[in-house]
């Protein structure tokens, strides 16, 4: 299918969006300030951006605990993102969700989700709704290759095909959960393979090629859309940081993230794919005003005053 | 008033709640049951109805959208729900027996409890989790366990414990319309008691104690099944002149902690009969709750009649010994009258 300049414009700024995000929390990290563990999505852009350009605002996705880039491309405020890694009461959910947390319902994102495996049981309620209502809606999940070990997937899975609901699992394959290589703990290594035994289509891509993604994601939604249930994709990319912020990765290979960098980049794959459409000095142009933009949201992150003592006891239960 | 048992309020909750509102939607394992299997279809029509039949009727006067048959498979029914909660229903999720929620916690405690905190107020899980409770059917460790301590230590969960027939419908359809995450759970043992119900619909707050007898002496905490053996201690008593007041709280969390304290206060003499776990249950909650709280009203210690620390054995004449009974209820009421 072909994409408009504006679309490929958008994905762009989507995908340098979670890059310009996560380095910047990469450097920002080392200051201190920010509580908590960080995990970091750069390498994977294609794959969250590649999806989500696919959904309307009002399908929900679920993301795993290296949930920001699934953030910013579902659409979350990146200014209310930034407040709220840092523990700020202007953070998207008040400073008490954190990165692991991260949630805006509002944009259809049901929140980063730090158990592993914890999104598709979420996502085939979000399905649910969906096919309850009867309004064309679709819930996505994102679970990693470790996350493709846990049992409750594909309950999930198996779930979504006897209740024929709208309903796509993504399984973004960045070749390591936590700090335990997939070649060694995904039993049989083909995790779109293992999910077809439960009777849906499933495919694997490119998860470094925006279209090999956004292809596979399109031919899912719209097969869920028309009423013809779940699917299955598996992508495969790369994590260039570590697990968390300060895994000194002493699991990879030497210069294996100098290589990543160099032959396996999303955004310059997506820049020479579409070189001739879009010039350079459109794609710096964003550069630079994404730059700017994650600056500013640091900055105010930063300048942003932290919740009240008050809001410890609220938002346990909306009623007593 | 119409004479109802336990299992028709329930139902007849379930059924009102469901005309009332299109996005209360049931989900379980054989809710209907027969779907799939070699019957013909006329045969096999509503199967269950609920492993217990609770559900019966449901799926002819619903439809398989909303009385939704899943495979066996309980942690993707929980997480299914929270999931659907948090989106817009109101699902009515079923774990069959209580004891089966352990592959299945995840979906609860570390998600659609803590949906609304966590996302700093933005979302709500409008969800109801119905499982038997109990022992007493010989149905041995794994099918008799009364797990709601476990459920009601975990902040943002409501878990509600109903002990007749009319508190069973009017608390679940509260349940139903609260817009928390509700862990409703259903003695096994009382299915089949009888008791007047409205035929309309109404609603119990969450929250609130009853007390099914008034008295003066000591005050008997107790809940679910364990609610008939303390009103049968009270009734016998008062024949001899003791004033016995028994408290039944209905929801474990949040606890009517006024309400209990209220009746210690009156009293001076408690004691607290419980079916979940001998060690940190409810029992030891609300002990710790009077200790801290009306220590200068007790007479007595609080005494506590729970089952031993074990898990639940399966020979008819172990089990009864396992269950708090009458004549421990009662020997302990005594022993705190001459204390």
């Amino acid at each position: 299918m072909e994409l408009n300049t504006q679309q490929l414009l958008k994905a762009y700024r989507k995908m340098r969006e979670i890059r310009e995000f996560e380095e910047r929390l990469h450097t920002e990290n080392t200051s201190g300030d920010i509580p908590g563990f960080i995990h970091l999505y750069t390498g994977e852009e294609a794959i969250a951006v590649g999806v989500c350009e696919n959904l309307q605002q009002t399908d929900y996705i679920g993301s795993t605990h290296r949930g920001h880039g699934h953030c910013i491309a579902k659409g979350c405020d990146i200014h209310a993102m930034m407040a709220e890694i840092f523990g700020k009461d202007a953070g998207l959910c008040r400073g008490k969700g954190g990165s692991m947390h991260i949630a805006d319902l509002s944009k259809g994102m049901l929140g980063a989700n730090a158990i592993v495996g914890g999104a598709p049981p979420l996502v085939i309620g979000a399905a649910l709704t969906a096919k309850t209502r009867n309004n064309g809606g679709v819930a996505v999940s994102f679970t990693g290759d470790g996350g493709s070990n846990q049992g409750l997937v594909f309950e999930a899975i198996n779930m979504a095909v006897v209740l024929q609901l709208p309903a796509i699992f993504v399984f973004e394959n960045n070749g390591y959960g936590e700090a335990t290589g997939h070649n060694y703990a995904v039993g049989g290594r083909d995790i779109a393979g293992r999910a077809a035994g439960f009777g849906l289509p499933a495919v694997t891509v490119d998860g470094t090629d925006f279209f090999a993604v956004y292809e596979a994601t399109a031919e899912a939604v719209k097969r869920a859309r028309e009423g013809g249930g779940p699917s299955v994709i598996e992508a495969k990319a790369f994590r260039w940081h570590g697990h968390f912020e300060g895994d000194p990765g002493l699991y990879r290979g030497e210069g294996e993230i100098e290589r990543l960098r160099a032959d396996h980049d999303p955004l310059k794959i997506f820049a020479s794919k579409t070189a001739g459409t879009l010039t350079r000095e459109a794609l710096e142009a964003i550069d630079a005003e994404v730059k700017a933009q994650v600056d500013d949201a640091v900055i105010k992150a930063r300048a942003a005053g932290y919740p009240v003592a008050e809001s410890l006891l609220t938002d346990v239960y909306v009623s007593y | 008033m119409t004479i109802k048992t336990y299992r028709e309020a329930i139902r007849d909750a379930l059924a009102q709640e469901m005309a009332r509102d299109e996005s209360v939607v049931l989900i379980g394992e054989d809710l209907r049951g027969g779907h799939g299997g070699n019957a013909p279809e006329e045969a096999k029509v509503e199967a269950f109805g609920g492993v217990l039949g609770v559900t019966k009727g449901l799926w002819t006067q619903f439809g398989s959208a909303r009385v939704i048959d899943t495979p066996i498979t309980e942690s993707a029914i929980i997480g299914m729900a929270a999931g659907a909660a948090v989106t817009g229903l109101r699902p009515v999720a079923e774990l069959m027996f209580m004891d089966f929620f352990g592959v299945s916690h995840d979906a609860l405690y570390n998600q659609a409890a803590k949906f609304r905190y966590m996302f700093g107020g933005k979302a709500k899980a409008p969800l109801v989790v119905r499982g038997m409770i109990g022992a007493g059917f010989s149905a041995a460790a794994q099918h008799s366990q009364s797990p709601y301590n476990i459920f009601a230590t975990t902040p943002g969960l409501k878990v509600v414990v109903p002990s007749s027939p009319y508190d069973a419908k009017g608390l679940l359809i509260q349940s139903i319309r609260d817009d928390d995450p509700v862990v409703f759970c259903e003695h096994k043992m009382l299915y089949d008691m009888k008791g007047e119900v409205p035929d309309e619909s109404y609603t119990l707050p969450l929250g609130q104690a009853n007390y099914t007898r008034e008295g003066e002496d000591v005050t008997i905490i107790a809940l679910s099944a364990m609610v008939h053996k303390a009103n049968q201690v009270a009734d016998k008593l008062l024949k001899e002149g003791i004033s016995v007041e028994v408290v039944d709280p209905r929801t474990v969390s949040p606890l009517d902690e006024e309400g209990i304290l209220e009746s210690v206060a009156s009293t001076g003499r408690v004691v607290i009969v419980d079916e979940s776990a001998a060690r940190f249950g409810f029992a030891h909650d609300v002990a710790a709750l009077i200790a801290s709280q009306a220590f200068h009203f007790l007479k007595a210690p609080v005494a506590l009649i729970t089952p031993p620390h074990t898990p639940v054995p399966f020979s008819p004449a172990l089990e009864k010994l396992w269950i708090p009974d009458v004549d421990r209820i009662e020997a302990a009421v005594r022993q705190l009258m001459e204390a």
